[in-house]
């Protein structure tokens, strides 16, 4: 995959497998049969990107990157991270990267401002360091004004900002982010690319960014690893995969109330379409989209016709494309 | 369209992927094959007091109520066995015991229900992804709880004497006792939060610990079959009970007050490090 940048890469992985056992059925709790969450993952990331990993709720992102961040040991394979072999010293993982969780259980009763800088320093960072990163943080992330709150008490991306917060003190060269921007406003979720990218144009951080979300896939990563069912699918940059499905483009209609069935034009969109209510999702290719754009525009169907969409593939036609069998990808 | 935004990132850190010097990791050398230096770890002491710290003020903050609680339950039980002990060894040990119960309600259950809490929450996965050592966050907690006892054990101590009339003059040895048993209850405390399969068994257990230390500890030990002075013995609260105890005596034993808070600080030592295993078995999975 990265042959050529092979000295560039910060973290590898190779085959990784890791097999959830099988779980009896408890009362309240159906049985689960073996899981394997995942299943030969093979990875490069390199130095100074955003890789993402994106993929619906229970692909294996999660499993995955608690192996990269030695939270769990994997049944086989390797992860070896800035030259350090993360199977067999899992606890160097620490001292490496900095990771955000998706809780914040550690973190919710403290204040803002504590629960930085006590992280800053459980990160190594004396206490007058500690101080400086965690008021710098809180400063580039706006925090300030609620830095004497507990995170309890914030709204739920407030929190999360907070939590941001708290892994970008003590610095590191590898960050590890699982969905970060889970439940901020749009000025927030700025603030936190803003705060990744000064960390990447000073000292050439690496992110490895966990996310559901296709927007935000496509804004802000270099490449990204499409993940379904503990599989890779496919790994490029975001561009590049959307080339792979150029050949068609996905046309949405929405219904005033109902389809009008009874006029010929729309009958035959009628079997090319997925419907969920009032609105029609098809994949054309571009000459067809446009007869069917005509079609619906130019005739009786208009007057039915709440409102209509072109577009060019999002990375979500990329993963169902690619046979990605899981509904589950978020467009926010 | 992705093509301008994703490109939007990659002008403000520049046009090529070129690799800028990994920071601190740069000095080890020009070629990034060679492991990169890891970070410093987190002192032992520094971790310890920063856990200890950001610990209490959660005390602070949702903790106070229950030692009110704690408080009072402990007073009340001395106020219902006012009634049936008139003095003497008895009076003592209803003393001693109803005052290292606070600091069992505190250390052993809320602590096992914090570990249990945390473990079932996903929060151990913010420590266990911090160079900290174990020890300094099982050992953080456990003093920051056993601390927090402080005060309560204190009032709880002084209306005991108030109440069955015993001298005050000993009371300074609560400043050994509530840290040696608090240790040892505290570390017990975070061994079951810790160990527990799940986050409701941990509070079961730690208030199951409690209630042994309750029946155990305030009751006085003469009246007890074999059996149970038996399990009594094995409590670590007892040892710190007795010692206590004995200080109220008009010549206390004071080589027996060290044994037994020798034992206290022995089983403190060993279920600290039961509890630092039990946290690292917890953190990676």
């Amino acid at each position: 995959m990265a042959a050529d940048a092979d000295s560039d890469v910060v973290c590898a992985v190779r085959d990784l497998v890791k097999t959830y056992p099988a779980v009896r059925g408890r009362r309240g709790a159906p049985a689960l049969p073996e899981t394997r969450a995942t299943d030969g993952i093979c990875l490069d990331v390199r130095r100074g990107e955003i890789f993402g990993l994106l993929g619906p709720n229970g692909a294996g992102k999660s499993t995955l990157v608690r192996q990269l961040t030695g939270l769990m040991r994997p049944d086989s394979g390797s992860v070896t991270l800035l030259g350090h072999d993360l199977v067999r010293h899992p606890e160097r993982a620490a001292r490496l990267l900095a990771y955000l969780g998706q809780e914040s259980t550690a973190l919710d009763e403290l204040t803002v401002a504590l629960a930085a800088e006590t992280t800053g320093r459980l990160r190594g960072l004396d206490l007058r360091a500690a101080r400086a990163e965690r008021d710098a943080v809180l400063e580039e992330l706006g925090l300030t004004a609620i830095a004497g709150r507990p995170l309890k008490k914030l709204s739920g991306g407030q929190r999360r900002l907070a939590c941001v917060a708290a892994a970008l003190v003590g610095q590191r060269p590898v960050l590890v982010l699982d969905e970060p921007t889970t439940g901020m406003d749009p000025v927030a979720r700025r603030a936190v690319w803003a705060a990744v990218d000064r960390r990447r144009a000073r000292h050439g951080a690496t992110v490895l960014l966990v996310t559901h979300n296709v927007i935000e896939a496509e804004t802000v990563l270099d490449r990204v690893a499409v993940i379904d069912q503990g599989r890779v699918i496919a790994c490029d940059s975001p561009a590049g995969l959307k080339a792979r499905v150029s050949g068609e483009v996905r046309l949405e209609l929405v219904w005033r109330e109902s389809a009008p069935l009874d006029l010929p034009e729309v009958a035959r969109l009628a079997g090319d379409a997925v419907v969920s209510g009032r609105r029609w999702v098809m994949r054309l290719a571009p000459d067809e989209a446009r007869a069917a754009v005509a079609a619906v525009t130019g005739g009786p169907a208009f007057a039915a016709l709440d409102d209509f969409t072109l577009a060019t593939p999002s990375l979500e036609d990329v993963y169902l494309a690619l046979g990605g069998k899981t509904k589950g990808l978020v467009k926010s | 369209m992705s093509e301008r935004s994703s490109g939007a990132l990659a002008q403000a850190v520049g046009p090529a992927p070129e690799p800028p010097p990994v920071s601190e990791a740069a000095a080890s050398g020009p070629a990034p094959r060679p492991a990169a230096p890891l970070a410093p770890r987190a002192r032992l002491l520094p971790a310890l007091a920063a856990v200890y710290r950001a610990q209490l003020s959660r005390a602070r903050v949702s903790r106070i109520p229950l030692l009110f609680v704690a408080t009072f339950q402990s007073v009340g039980i001395m106020i219902l066995m006012r009634g049936v002990v008139d003095g003497g060894s008895e009076a003592r040990a209803v003393v001693a015991g109803s005052s290292v119960l606070v600091v069992a309600f505190v250390a052993l259950n809320l602590l096992a229900q914090h570990f249990g809490q945390l473990r079932a929450g996903g929060g151990l996965d913010h420590y266990a992804t911090l160079p900290v050592p174990p020890a300094s966050v099982v050992l953080g907690a456990a003093a920051a709880y056993a601390s927090f006892t402080l005060p309560g054990t204190l009032v709880t101590a002084v209306f005991g004497c108030l109440l069955f009339g015993l001298p005050m003059g000993g009371l300074w040895i609560l400043a050994a006792v509530v840290p040696l048993a608090g240790a040892a209850l505290a570390g017990l405390g975070a061994a079951l939060g810790l160990l527990a399969p799940r986050q409701e068994l941990a509070t079961l257990a730690g208030q199951l610990g409690m209630s042994a230390a309750l029946l155990l500890g305030v009751l006085p030990p003469e009246r007890m079959p074999d059996v149970i002075v038996w399990a009594r013995d094995l409590l670590p609260s007892t040892y710190g009970v007795e010692a206590f105890a004995r200080t109220f005596a008009p010549h206390p034993d004071w080589a027996a007050v060290v044994l037994d808070l020798g034992v206290c600080g022995a089983v403190g030592v060993l279920s600290l490090a039961v509890a630092t295993w039990a946290y690292r078995r917890a953190a990676v999975r």
